[in-house]
């Protein structure tokens, strides 16, 4: 199996093969931002607390600081800049997040909207209550969480159109 | 992170024959615990033996009348579970509480307990719940498997492959949640079985334990009142940066009286 120093490992990110090299003991946040050079994801706490760095592995909401880059071998990551057309239109969600003035500096957004879109897919009706405690693992240090929140909601109603 | 060499074996036999044969080999399962704990360098183990590709650990079942939970479940599965919900709805519950989704996303009941976190929340659920814990070479009682500060009744290389817990009539958990982290201030899960009441609390002392004296009061009458009439030393309580062990001690007796309330 990998072994260090480094190995090759393939996956697919944002609906694209993509190979690189990685160490066993490389986070998969590592290799999105310094090898695939994707630095929308971001990092802010080294004790798997804060969110920023949230991705998609196969669709489900990880925190890409605490999974190893060879633990996506063969696997499929989604990260924030996977969400926009190509033609650059936002992301329901990422547009609710612009209209509701859900970001100040940005830093938590990119984990934000993708713990956002993992929780409009929940079967449950979000309430302003559901989406708070969705969000409990989303740190951010800027906004007070009212218009993140307004956002969630308004970008939930518009996925679900 | 120091190095080391990562494996992912298909079944339990390739698990354990590479733990056996390697220098210091961890078993990773959602490593929502273990690699936070690398990153810091408080842990360097030589190979890291992930069990994500085991079916064996997977799958939530109901086994001669007991739920037997897979160890590598995820807390969301469980808290997802229509059977864990039409069972045991107080541990869907436990589950879904958890940290924050996406810890609950990763993070596995086999993890949690072989971990043994003095703030964790299964154990309380194992130990109100007369678990059984399933391993690749032998079944514990719960009542023997926490055994102290982050400790087990694990040997090295030994493989938690699933939980067994007995279905009371009726249960309920109850935690006060460190507000950052989710992880139990003091939480206490009321269990009521046809041999009597079982009361197992977290959070509060070294490990998860059982209360007697609760347990004696819900007997004879099994009430909020009950519990509330019981007085918890605080001698033996934790005193951390979170709480004093006076203050564990008033929670207890809370979250005693809402589990009850609960059930
Ligand atoms: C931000 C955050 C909040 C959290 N909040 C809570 C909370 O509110 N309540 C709570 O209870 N927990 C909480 N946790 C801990 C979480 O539940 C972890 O998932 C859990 O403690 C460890 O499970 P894991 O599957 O991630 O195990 P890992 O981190 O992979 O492993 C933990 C340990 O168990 C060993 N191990 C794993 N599986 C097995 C097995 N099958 N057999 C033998 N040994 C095994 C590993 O070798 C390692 O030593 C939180 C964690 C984080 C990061
Ligand atoms: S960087 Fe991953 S949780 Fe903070
Ligand atoms: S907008 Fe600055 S941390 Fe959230």
């Amino acid at each position: 199996m990998a072994t260090d120093p480094s190995a090759s490992i393939a996956l697919r990110v944002n609906g694209k093969d993509v190979e690189g090299r990685a160490e066993a003991r490389t986070l998969l946040v590592d290799f999105l931002r310094d090898t695939l050079r994707l630095t929308g994801t971001h990092i802010g706490c080294d004790t798997s607390q804060c969110g920023a760095c949230v991705v998609h592995l196969d669709g489900v909401a990880v925190k890409s600081c605490t999974v190893l880059a060879v633990q996506a071998a063969g696997r499929e990551v989604r990260t924030i800049e996977g969400l926009a057309d190509a033609d650059g239109s936002l992301h329901p969600m990422q547009e609710a997040f612009r209209q509701h003035h859900g970001l100040q500096c940005g830093f938590c957004t990119p984990g934000m909207v993708m713990t956002a879109i993992e929780l409009a897919q929940s079967a449950e009706p979000l309430t302003p209550e559901h989406v708070r405690e969705g969000l409990e693992g989303n740190i951010c240090r800027c906004t007070g969480y009212h218009n993140i929140v307004q956002a969630v909601l308004a970008g939930a109603a518009a996925m679900r159109q | 992170m120091y190095r080391f060499t990562y494996h992912q074996p298909a079944d339990l036999d390739e698990a354990v024959q590479i733990a056996s044969s390697s220098e210091d080999g961890s078993y990773l399962a959602g490593g929502m615990t273990l690699l936070p704990t690398m990153k810091f360098r408080l842990a360097s183990p030589s190979d890291l033996i992930d069990l994500g590709a085991i079916e064996a650990l997977r799958g939530i079942a109901v086994e001669g009348g007991r739920l037997r939970i897979g160890a590598a479940s995820t807390h969301a599965e469980v808290a997802a579970s229509a059977l864990v919900t039409e069972r045991l709805p107080a541990l869907t519950g436990l589950a879904g509480r958890i940290g924050d989704p996406a810890v609950r996303n990763r993070g596995t009941i086999g993890g949690s307990i072989a971990n043994a976190d003095p703030a964790a929340d299964y154990p309380a659920a194992l130990l109100a719940l007369d678990a059984e814990v399933v391993t690749n070479r032998r079944t514990i009682a719960a009542a023997n498997f926490f055994t102290g500060f982050f400790s087990t009744a694990l040997d090295p290389g030994e493989l938690v492959t699933a939980v067994r817990f007995a279905v009371p009539a009726q249960a309920a958990y109850q935690k006060a949640p460190n507000p950052a982290s989710r992880f139990a201030l003091v939480g206490v899960f009321v269990a009521r079985h046809a041999d009597g009441a079982r009361v197992a609390v977290t959070g509060a002392g070294q490990f998860a334990t059982r209360y007697p004296a609760f347990e004696t009061a819900l007997d004879t009458s099994f009430t909020p009142a009950a519990v509330a009439g019981v007085t918890v030393d605080e001698a033996g309580l934790m005193t951390d940066l979170h709480a004093s062990a006076a203050y564990r001690a008033h929670l207890i007796s809370v979250m005693a009286k809402r589990a009850v309330a609960a059930c």
